[in-house]
């Protein structure tokens, strides 16, 4: 038991002569562009999302820049075109919106979440030494680099008539993508998803199988860490969902290039098919952003409050039946094509019952914090915030799932408001609440708790500035993708891209955060969090060494689904 | 506009159409259909050339989004609605899901900052074990089920009722998306007009907003059924309108239809609502909904007819009763 308990840091610079076996690190070509070590892919993985996210980011700047009056002010000028050239600025605007949709969901919040957080704390809170297939991983990783390369090249060369670049939306409907879209960049653009979507299967595959056969001995599946299961539910989603969207694609490749008509109602195929294919990839999509986010969020609130997660079970089962109930209420997406009535019906009623575990979610986190002894960490701040938003982005949800109701809402900013509070505010506050969380241990130095409330403070008053009037311009009849608007718009419009402003200066004091972590942060102990952290990535030295557990840790009778610190801990 | 003061002397004969279209029952339902349609139509026999249609003035912000300056609560909300199934789905939105989502948002908030104050590390040093409570589960597992049933009722209504069927003497529309500009096809008026966006000139010049109005707008007769046709003659694109709470994709290759009652005269102004290439932002929807004798007079205008008593008896047999709503027949192929 004390050997065992003892063997849980892998041997560290205290054990001599075992030094250089256990933390002797490659080169750096080698440990970087090479790497089979799941700690530096998830590395990589999160500074290729703060990079992306800061394209993607700034592309949503130049939107809400050009929104801040009626009128078209600035496309012209991105687009290089002639003052008055309309098209050429509309084409420019569908450019930015397309590349800021895919950059955030593919290459920001998706590498992010799995990639980065998965990568890094998978293997560590199951008590593994490293993923399944460590070389299958590095190609995950590279193969998302190029999708990201080729997405960005797809923004400089030919598009459509009206210029450069794919302008045709995040969702890529045919018959805007095939036959009105003759120019490369759509090609290049679909290259970039499926490269994307190959390092995502492939992620996937290594992440259940890690999950299934490489936990430490006596760690059963209902007593893996919440965040663990979110994962694993994850990583299911996009197994089932990834191919049919790499299917809808490959089709809208060969509709474009080979003269194949899956699409083409003039060949006797049907736009809408395409949509639903989209959709039965994208509808699960939103929940591979977000379950892992609620994994994070589980283990935080737990941490914090100094008490295992309320009701487990249900947690783990809820994220199930959401993935589950995912596959199923694709055609929401779609209430406007001309479904009929009996399946319009159908996907109002599915819809909604996706709420119901949900709300099992969102009451369990409460209940987790009822009795407990809640500490105000930055990482606490933010879950408590993505509790709160994220609940607001459902409860619209609720109110689009209604298909009569949606027949105005549809298309509208009401939606772009609703998946900016499930993502931008859901997602991301997850994203960072996890940050916070794991970067002491990540990079063994104490990131300002001061600097870190106040990022919070400002982000949270700003997506809210920027995302909350966006359900009034929508109800009021708005539609999105729209770079230019009836002046009755104007004065919601520029409360959003105030919005926009002050949310841009939030991420200027967390990149100082981080800053000052590198510069003057303190070293981090082995457990930054108190006695609340019980999880096994805690048992470990920050930042772990290079290859962990090499004596592999064993969950006793006596470890329930919470603790999992050896006994003499 | 000179042309109709030339034809201010047939002035009576367009009232006594008027007169006529009054007295006929409004609700031009089964039998009564032919008769209420077929009254005008000999009066517009008499009187084609009589006609004075001029173009509705939109009434400040009816059919129209609203400003914050002019109203800082209307510019927050939906606009009215002017059909019964709007004002139902308004009636829903407003006094059901509304107040839900704002005492679920509430109510969860005000947990948050409850726990937050009677549970934080001063408050309560020791923190609890309990991880359990079946009889709280349950609860919040039924309870969000029951407001979800009692959500569903009205919205399975909803639903219904916009599926109706058009009867089989509704004024068929075909609306054809193209890029980027809208097509009105009347097949029974022989009837087809082109609308494009107004420039903001323009539109200054006849005293409406830019990029809500275009040139040649979709003339409806108000009070009566519409089987409104949508489609499509290049990429997907989606007729709109927020105040009649109408919004059906055109897509190419397929003829989606709705039914549509416009209940006041009006001009109802919509915009394309499904990324449909570089000016998807620039091809609006103006919907002006006139008395039938300005219909008739419009129809007139545009070089069309009204159908005579015996075609419409004809679509009335023709006409199946097991129409599904939505038609996903065979459009003719993509002009």
């Amino acid at each position: 038991m004390a050997t065992t308990a003892e063997g849980f840091d892998a041997p560290t610079a205290g054990h001599g002569g075992d030094h250089d076996h256990a933390d002797h690190k490659p080169g750096f070509f080698a440990r970087w562009f090479m790497s089979t070590n799941h700690k530096d892919i998830g590395t990589l993985y999160l500074i290729f999302a703060i990079i992306a996210g800061i394209i993607g980011g700034a592309i949503s700047g130049i939107m809400r820049m050009e929104l801040m009056e009626p009128g078209i002010q600035y496309l012209f000028w991105w687009a290089g075109a002639s003052e008055g050239d309309i098209a050429a600025a509309g084409h420019m605007w569908n450019v930015f919106i397309t590349a800021h949709g895919l950059i955030m969901v593919f290459f920001m919040v998706m590498p992010a979440m799995i990639g980065g957080f998965g990568n890094w704390f998978v293997p560590l809170m199951i008590g593994a030494p490293d993923m399944a297939f460590p070389r299958m991983n590095n190609i995950s990783f590279w193969l998302t680099v190029v999708g990201f390369l080729s997405l960005l090249f797809s923004m400089f060369v030919p598009g459509s008539a009206n210029g450069l670049g794919a302008g045709v939306g995040w969702t890529v409907y045919a018959p805007l993508s095939t036959t009105y879209a003759p120019g490369p960049s759509v090609d290049f653009a679909i290259f970039s998803l499926h490269l994307a979507g190959a390092g995502s299967i492939l992620g996937a595959t290594n992440f259940i199988t890690t999950i299934f056969n490489m936990r430490a001995p006596g760690m059963t599946l209902h007593k893996m860490p919440l965040f663990v299961w979110s994962v694993l539910v994850t990583a299911f989603l996009l197994l089932l969902a990834l191919p049919v969207l790499a299917a809808a694609i490959t089709m809208l490749l060969t509709d474009r290039n080979f003269g194949t008509t899956f699409f083409d109602p003039a060949g006797g195929g049907d736009p809408v098919l395409y949509q639903h294919l989209f959709w039965f990839f994208g509808h699960p999509e939103v929940y591979i952003m977000i379950l892992p986010g609620f994994g994070m969020v589980s283990q935080i609130v737990a941490t914090f409050s100094r008490k295992p997660v309320f009701g487990y079970l249900a947690m783990a089962y809820a994220m199930v039946a959401i993935g589950v109930v995912g596959f199923v209420v694709w055609a929401h997406h779609m209430y406007t094509v001309g479904l009929d009535v009996n399946t319009k019906m159908y996907f109002t009623a599915a819809t909604m019952v996706i709420a119901v575990p949900t709300g099992v979610k969102i009451f369990s986190w409460i209940a987790t914090m009822w009795g407990g002894s809640i500490e105000f960490k930055s990482p606490m701040i933010w879950a408590l915030g993505f509790i709160f938003l994220f609940t607001v982005g459902g409860v619209t949800g609720v109110v689009l799932a209604n298909g009569g109701i949606d027949d105005n809402l549809h298309d509208t900013y009401y939606v772009v408001a609703h998946f900016h509070y499930v993502l931008s505010m859901g997602a991301v506050f997850s994203l960072f609440a996890g940050f916070y969380y794991w970067f002491p241990k990540m990079s063994g130095r104490m990131h300002s708790e001061l600097l870190s409330h106040l990022h919070f403070w400002v982000f949270f008053i700003g997506v809210n500035v920027i995302f909350f009037p966006q359900h009034f311009l929508g109800m009021n009849g708005m539609p999105r993708r729209y770079p230019d608007f009836p002046e009755q718009f104007a004065f919601w419009n520029q409360v959003s891209s105030i919005g926009y402003m002050i949310m841009a200066a939030s991420m200027l004091i967390f990149f100082a955060n981080l800053a000052y972590a590198y510069i003057w942060g303190r070293k981090a102990e082995n457990n930054p969090w108190g006695e609340g952290a019980t999880t096994l990535e805690w048992t470990l030295t920050s930042p772990p060494p290079f290859h962990q557990f090499e004596t592999l840790p064993v969950i006793e009778d006596h470890h329930d689904y919470h603790d999992h610190r050896p006994a003499t801990a | 506009m000179g042309q109709a003061f030339a034809r201010m002397k047939f002035g009576f004969l367009a009232l006594m159409a008027a007169v006529l279209t009054v007295a006929a029952p409004q609700m031009a339902l089964a039998q009564d259909a032919a008769e209420a349609v077929a009254a005008p139509t000999e009066a517009a026999e008499a009187a084609p050339e009589a006609s004075d249609y001029t173009p509705m003035a939109p009434t400040e912000g009816k059919g129209m989004p609203t400003s914050f300056e002019d109203d800082p609560l209307k510019s927050m909300t939906f606009q009215d609605q002017y059909t019964a199934d709007g004002a139902y789905a308004l009636a829903m939105h407003d006094w059901l899901l509304m107040p839900v989502i704002t005492v679920i948002s509430l109510f969860v908030l005000g947990l948050l900052i409850y726990v937050g104050l009677k549970f934080n590390r001063k408050s309560n040093p020791v923190p609890s074990k309990t991880t359990h409570n079946t009889l709280i589960e349950v609860i919040w597992t039924i309870v969000p089920v029951i407001i979800l049933v009692v959500i569903a009722v009205p919205s399975i209504t909803l639903l219904a009722r916009q599926y109706e069927t058009p009867p089989a003497d509704a004024i068929t529309i075909k609306a054809v998306g193209y890029q980027w500009y809208w097509g009105y096809e009347y097949p029974d008026h022989d009837v087809e007009v082109i609308s494009n966006m107004l420039d903001e000139d323009e539109a200054a010049a006849s005293g409406e907003y830019h990029q809500l109005a275009v040139d040649n707008r979709m003339v409806v007769p108000v009070g009566v059924p519409l089987r409104l046709q949508t489609t499509a003659a290049d990429v997907i694109h989606a007729f709109a309108v927020p105040s009649l709470w109408f919004k059906q994709d055109a897509v190419p290759g397929r003829l989606n239809e709705r039914m549509l009652v416009i209940e006041e005269p009006g001009v109802y102004y919509g915009q394309c609502s499904e990324l449909c290439g570089a000016l998807h932002g620039f091809m609006p929807i103006a919907v002006e909904a006139v008395p039938m004798e300005q219909f008739e007079a419009w129809v007139a205008s545009q070089g069309g007819t009204m159908p005579t008593a015996e075609e419409v008896a004809e679509a009335d047999v023709d006409a199946e009763p097991a129409d599904e709503a939505v038609a996903e027949a065979d459009a003719e192929p993509a002009a």
